[in-house]
């Protein structure tokens, strides 16, 4: 029996620290462990501040989901008192979020995804010289006129939120600054650049079309832009064969308005999808370097065991929804939203694939959304309410970033926090195992991925791990 | 000139926010001016194996470096070991690879507060042990001792800022790379003057409610914020009204308090960032070199001074009463 174990880090073009072990046999990963290395302590950093403090300190978790975190922040003081934010408050914020989720996902495809295509390891493929010239990393064409594509629509956040990452715009009763006509037609004259960007570059063709599309093979059939390149590269590499995942998705839903949200929440597993409910959710600590039971985040505590004993591998507590392993992310929660290209794609499970499929079609929808958000704007309304935090509370609050569902919850004890807990998408995607011994999604979509004899660090473990586009500064925190 | 970037213990967020350098954008501007990265993990093709032979190259010094950027704070805990952050497939802590790497390095940069002082990350009561690069908050002395000198000579280059401005990280690199960055064109807390030399109150749009002591109460209003809502702009290092963020944006001009993220300690101001702390009904802080007496003074007589216009609008999320012109000869 051909066995070796290999050690996968510095695992680089993921958002912070990854290192991941596997166990090989016969060319193909049996066992894979994923170990998030790197502890900050957010959650005990907030205990004894004032409520108010978590929109400035946990923002600062994470650098590429900042407006995630603010917005999870503000929603679950919210929560506590009571109230929500004015209408017109809750809509700027839900631009500063979507511009956020949108150049994350280019990021994403563009810098760290796309990237590996341009490998010399792939030389000779069909599609290979046109990777080179597109994706190879820094130099790429695709990768500059992203990051300036990027750059431009961050001005929205510029002007809204002064600057990007860590703005402290967002608060529970709405925005600090209140837009004026003027800036709303900043803001449109901004997001019609854009979409010139994303219809010559990223799809070739109108966002429509690409949003318009209802089927797997429309999709995977893609040949126009950016998204054309990756879908022909997709298919030579039989990436809709790899890295599959629990077929279990969690959403909870993205951008909180007052009609609701405009990706819907929920739970989806085999064509059934069943309303959310955080009651059901716990973090398994078996296998995380961290003392305590397992625990619903309100009860929930963080003290690590600083002598890192075994069995643990991780700092990384293992989230599970009724005992269950779930996926979150792009793909997650356009199958959750009932996206036809994305329930068609969920058939045959999530894969590599259909998570940057997810991403993409995405990228498409958000568009239209903040398009029609910023026409929605009304300079003369109020975008900031009273909300007052109580001296006793408990709140809870739920958003959808980039990479999946964010959820943070406070408890409040004589106008102190007394409790911070927060569950990341990557802590639910990246988790380790559980007291059941069953691996985290992540850690069953490796298994069965191939190793060639000479690799130490196996492409096919790079795409896998690389698709569900994680931020391990947000999963420990 | 060749760059080698660790991403120790933040957020990320300095890279990101590099990422929005414009005009030209970062990898034009880098590339224009000879700088390239060895390798950098958010942006570098290379993984794994391939990472730990650059790695291995620059320590042995057979790969000579000339610029290591340190992005985080350096983690010290568990017990002093380091081991609450392992640079992952090398067995060592990121600690160990600093304190490695550094003296291979002819220029040291700490990229971001984290890095510079500790930051956010040493918060609370910094329950992974927290330090900056080279300083401790305002201690001198961090992960490397206070003494430490790369070979060009320079301290640890302090690009102090949460995050940091991307122009503060290139034109850094820019003036390193052209040999125009000397220990005298550093801060006494090793800040780069060109952009500490400024403070955040320079061109905040604030400014003309700040000089009648206009203030707004809540947030989303339009007054000076110094008197009830945080705001340390006129004390905080940094030329963010200057040069403005992502296309012009700056903290103060979006509604909400700067809270000085360029200095040590900022994490910790002893009272919520977005309230004022006050002694007997009077802001406890004052403006950056002013004298208490005359504070005093001129807020008083500034105060009583104040036009209608500034007051009605202090008070107001947009603009009420705009500024009265002046007639034509009769």
């Amino acid at each position: 029996m051909n066995t070796r174990n290999l050690l996968v880090g510095p695992f680089n073009r993921v958002e912070g620290d990854l290192e991941i072990r596997l166990e090989v046999e016969e060319g193909k990963v049996t066992s894979a462990y994923a170990n998030s290395p790197m502890y900050r302590g957010f959650e005990p950093m907030m205990l004894g501040k004032a409520p108010i403090d978590a929109l400035t300190i946990t923002p600062r978790i994470c650098g590429i989901c900042s407006i995630s975190q603010s917005s999870a922040a503000a929603a679950a003081l919210g929560s506590a008192a009571g109230l929500a934010p004015a209408p017109q408050g809750a809509l700027v914020a839900a631009i500063m979020h979507g511009i956020e989720n949108v150049c994350d996902h280019l990021t994403h495809f563009n810098l760290f995804f796309c990237a590996d295509f341009a490998r010399p390891a792939y030389a000779g493929r069909d599609w290979h010289d046109r990777a080179v010239t597109r994706f190879t990393a820094m130099e790429g064409s695709a990768v500059r006129s992203c990051i300036e594509a990027r750059a431009q629509l961050l001005h929205i956040v510029g002007l809204l939120g002064g600057k990007w990452p860590h703005t402290l715009a967002i608060q529970p009763g709405g925005v600090t600054r209140a837009p004026t006509v003027r800036d709303r037609i900043r803001m449109s004259s901004t997001l019609a650049a854009f979409r010139r960007y994303l219809e010559t570059v990223l799809f070739g063709a109108p966002v429509e079309a690409f949003a318009a599309l209802s089927t797997a093979e429309a999709i995977t059939g893609w040949s126009r832009g950016d998204a054309g390149l990756f879908m022909e590269i997709a298919s030579d590499l039989r990436l809709s064969e790899t890295g599959q995942g629990p077929g279990r998705y969690l959403s909870f839903g993205a951008y909180p308005l007052p009609e609701g949200r405009s990706f819907g929440p929920g739970v989806w597993e085999n064509g059934t999808l069943s309303p959310m409910d955080t009651d059901r959710i716990r973090e398994d600590l078996s296998h995380a370097w961290m003392l305590g039971d397992d625990a619903h985040p309100r009860q929930g505590q963080t003290t690590p065991d600083e002598d890192m004993r075994d069995p643990a591998y991780s700092w990384c507590k293992a989230p599970r929804m009724a005992g269950q392993t779930m996926e979150t992310g792009a793909f997650a929660r356009q199958v959750v939203d009932g996206h036809p290209a994305a329930l068609d794609l969920a058939v045959d499970g999530s894969n590599v694939l259909a998570r940057v499929a997810g991403r993409l079609l995405e990228v498409a929808r958000t568009q239209m959304m903040m398009e029609e958000w910023v026409a929605q704007i009304r300079p003369e309304a109020s975008f900031m309410d009273d909300v007052p935090v109580p001296r006793e509370g408990q709140g809870e609050g739920l958003v959808e970033a980039a990479r999946g569902s964010l959820g943070h919850w406070i408890r409040i004890e004589a106008g102190k926090i007394a409790s911070y807990q927060i569950i990341a998408p990557t802590t639910w995607n990246f988790s380790p195992r559980d007291a059941h011994g069953t691996p985290g999604p992540v850690e069953a979509a490796l298994v069965g991925a191939e190793v060639g004899a000479e690799e130490d660090t196996p492409l096919s473990v790079q795409h896998i791990v690389r698709s569900f586009d994680p931020c391990m500064v947000c999963t420990v925190h | 000139m060749n760059v080698l970037w660790l991403q120790s213990a933040g957020c990320g967020g300095c890279t990101m926010s590099l990422l929005c350098a414009e005009g030209p954008g970062v990898f034009d501007l880098l590339k224009g001016a000879g700088i390239s990265f060895l390798w950098h993990p958010a942006l570098s093709q290379e993984t794994g194996s391939e990472v730990r032979r650059i790695l291995a190259d620059v320590e042995s010094g057979a790969l000579p470096l000339d610029v290591l950027c340190v992005e985080g704070s350096i983690l010290t805990g568990p017990k002093g070991t380091g081991k609450f952050q392992m640079l992952s497939g090398t067995g060592r802590s990121m600690l160990d690879w600093v304190l490695s790497l550094a003296p291979r390095a002819n220029h040291v940069v700490a990229v971001g507060t984290c890095a510079t002082y500790g930051g956010v990350t040493s918060a609370g009561g910094n329950p992974a042990g927290a330090i900056g690069v080279q300083y401790d908050g305002h201690q001198p002395g961090g992960a490397l001792p206070a003494r430490f000198r790369s070979k060009s000579g320079l301290p640890v280059v302090n690009v102090a800022g949460c995050p940091t401005h991307p122009d503060w990280v290139t034109e850094t690199l820019l003036l390193l790379a052209a040999g125009e960055l000397a220990e005298t064109d550093l801060d006494a807390l090793a800040r780069p003057l060109f952009y500490a030399e400024n403070l955040v109150h320079h061109a905040c749009p604030k400014n003309e409610f700040y000089e009648y002591k206009a203030s707004a109460e809540e947030l989303s209003q339009m007054g000076c914020m110094m008197e009830h809502l945080g705001c340390v702009g006129t004390q905080a290092s940094g030329d963010c009204n200057i040069r403005g963020w992502n296309g012009g944006g700056s903290c103060t001009r979006a509604g909400y308090p700067c809270i000085n993220c360029t200095a040590p300690e900022f994490e910790e101001p002893n009272h919520p960032f977005t309230q004022t702390p006050k002694f007997a009904g009077i802001p406890i802080g004052l403006p950056s070199d002013m004298p208490k007496a005359w504070f005093m003074a001129l807020a008083s007589l500034s105060k009583a001074a104040t036009p209608k216009r500034l007051a009605e609008n202090a008070v107001a999320d947009r603009v009420k009463v705009v500024p009265s012109i002046k007639s034509g000869k009769q």
